[in-house]
């Protein structure tokens, strides 16, 4: 029954709304949108090179006569996609990694822990701006994916690491231990449900995260790869032309924004319907 | 507490040495000096590659372990080695560091100052109509990446300028070069301008929402209505009582702050074309610069340490209980 208590928090909740909607919109601009544009993001108009925003090309063109619209709206479903690959993987490892360390103690917590501290202290942007623009092969993105969620999960974990420590005395814990059933079970049926609300803003504030933390990276060229497309490789392009044709610009980075904004707005909506106590 | 900073430096030292060790490690394995010279043309023979190589403790022939050594003894005695055409790494981290610090010391104060500021007035009315603009234009700035931030910026001033028909306000550069004595401390400052706008609002956005959070929580307790009940103004109870307890948990954050403005401050300095330690750590890993890049890094972590350290500083000079224990 809580989940029908929070879904009805969440839907009185005026930022959780109209983030929601906001961001439906945005997901459906980028995967039924292209079906309406009138050319396919790898489609050349040697007729067109840099031309304004107009009847055939709703968006623009690029400099090499990209259909703006079609390319922008490739890029912004690439971005969606890593966001929430990046923050199922990290919340999840963040998840695990706390939980079996709160859970354990020990030497366990010792050394998970220990390997927290030295991933937050490595200069996480060099590490991955060194590797990703060496993994040239098909599937480069998904390494990146797996790049950035290495690098996002640190500071969760030491959260729910200090929750275990507290639920791990519980009545209902300690009684599903004195049954018999095996800790690593009681990790993921009893432990990580009931850190179900923290564990799904901090998904929520990931994905923002992560969209933002591929954008930076692509802007460098450190990112997605040429010929693929993303959001920061199309406002790291609009960027250096962005005085004379601010078309290049103006829609990949205002796509960014609202994308961002409307996952922030559910995220703290979010934390409003699942923790009416925090005010953080 | 002399021993605890003193076991507390002992651990930065140790996390420093690991951090930039292991950038070390990872751009000497990844990383291709030789490349810069093998497409010559001329084609230069591969000894004398080697020799150039060797000179600048680059070649990939020796084993990274030897290379290492050479490094870190190198390091020790404060010489960071050479960049990938030769020249001296430490001359040319000391020329940018003061580009990057100006920016950085000016950026972290301004957004520190102005965040807390906003913050505890945004508190101080809540649901005023100043505290509902505040809080939403913090939200939208929060969502807007620096390299979007600072490009706007760049267009608008570009504009401005054009529509002025002089530069009102410099958009490129640090200074320039032709002007001297106090015309060119001015134009200094003009070239800030930007920069450090493009720096500090985000840590604006982020140190408002702390801000607002904690004041409220304190404007309520016991203290401050004492406060008030003893006779003080409404508004030196705030600032003396409320404002300085409220300010702990923000003083706290300032570590993690100055971590992420130097992300910002590369993104900054790329656009603007300041040529400081960010901008420094982008160019390096383009030119396969090995030393040049561990040495960013390095400067990087004794950074971000040391502002750890500050703020534990901050906090026990706000806190009497952190003090007395």
């Amino acid at each position: 029954m809580r989940s029908k208590v929070v879904l009805r928090r969440l839907f009185r909740n005026k930022q959780a709304r109209y983030g929601t909607i906001a961001l439906v919109v945005l997901v459906a601009l980028a995967y039924l949108g292209p079906f309406v544009g009138p050319y396919d993001w790898t489609d050349k108009d040697f007729l067109a090179f840099l031309s304004p925003p107009g009847g055939d090309h709703w968006w623009g063109t690029t400099t090499i006569g990209q259909d703006m619209y079609a390319v922008t709206l490739r890029g912004m479903q690439k971005s969606i996609i890593i966001g929430f690959l990046v923050a199922i993987i990290s919340t999840g490892l963040a998840a695990i990694v706390g939980a079996f360390a709160g859970y354990f103690g020990g030497w366990v917590d010792k050394v998970l822990m220990w390997g927290v501290d030295l991933l937050l202290v490595l200069p996480s942007f060099l590490i991955i701006a060194i590797i990703s623009p060496r993994l040239r092969e098909g599937a480069s993105w998904l390494w990146f994916v797996v790049l950035l969620a290495a690098f996002s999960w640190m500071i969760t974990s030491r959260v729910v690491r200090s929750m275990t420590l507290s639920l791990r005395e519980r009545e209902y814990v300690l009684a599903a231990v004195y049954m018999g059933i095996p800790r690593w079970k009681i990790i993921f049926r009893h432990i990580v449900p009931n850190l179900s609300s923290l564990l799904i803003i901090d998904a929520t504030l990931n994905v923002s995260g992560a969209v933002i933390g591929e954008a930076a990276l692509s802007f460098f060229g450190f990112g997605i790869q040429p010929p693929d497309v993303s959001l920061g490789t199309l406002i790291a392009e609009g960027s250096r032309n962005a005085t004379g044709y601010p078309w290049l610009f103006a829609f990949p980075a205002g796509l960014l924004v609202l994308l961002v904004l409307s996952v922030n707005l559910i995220g703290d909506g979010l934390r409003d319907a699942l923790d009416p106590g925090s005010n953080s | 507490m002399g021993r605890y900073l003193l076991r507390r430096l002992a651990i930065n030292v140790i996390l420093v040495a690991i951090a930039a060790s292991l950038a070390y490690m990872l751009a000497a394995t990844t990383m291709n000096p030789r490349g810069a010279y093998e497409g010559r043309q001329p084609p230069v023979a591969e000894a004398v590659i080697d020799a150039t190589l060797d000179e600048y403790n680059l070649n990939d022939k020796t084993p990274v372990l030897v290379r290492y050594g050479t490094w870190a003894k190198g390091v020790i005695t404060g010489d960071f080695g050479r960049t990938w055409n030769g020249g001296s790494v430490n001359n040319e981290m000391g020329r940018r560091i003061m580009v990057s610090l100006r920016l950085l010391l000016i950026g972290t104060l301004v957004g520190f100052a102005v965040g807390v500021a906003l913050g505890a007035i945004s508190a101080v009315k809540q649901y005023k109509l100043t505290d509902r603009f505040i809080g939403v234009s913090s939200f939208v700035i929060m969502a807007v990446p620096v390299f979007v931030l600072a490009t706007l910026l760049a267009i608008a001033t570009y504009n401005l300028n054009r529509g002025l028909g002089f530069s009102l306000i410099e958009y490129t550069g640090e200074y320039n070069p032709r002007l001297s004595g106090f015309d060119q401390f001015l134009n200094r400052l003009n070239h800030l301008i930007l920069p450090t706008i493009s720096l500090s609002l985000g840590l604006i956005a982020f140190y408002s929402r702390i801000q607002r959070n904690m004041m409220l929580d304190v404007l309520n307790q016991d203290f401050v209505r004492t406060a008030m009940a003893k006779g003080l103004r409404r508004r030196t109870a705030l600032t003396k009582h409320a404002l300085r307890t409220a300010l702990i948990p923000a003083a706290t954050y300032f570590a993690f702050a100055f971590g992420t403005m130097f992300t910002g401050a590369t993104f900054t300095e790329k656009i603007f074309a300041w040529h400081g330690m960010g901008a420094w750590l982008v160019d390096s890993i383009n030119q396969n610069d090995v030393n040049s890049v561990a040495a960013v890094t390095f400067f990087t972590a004794v950074c971000v340490l040391f502002a750890a350290f500050l703020s534990d500083l901050l906090v026990a000079a706000l806190d009497p209980r952190v003090r007395v224990s």
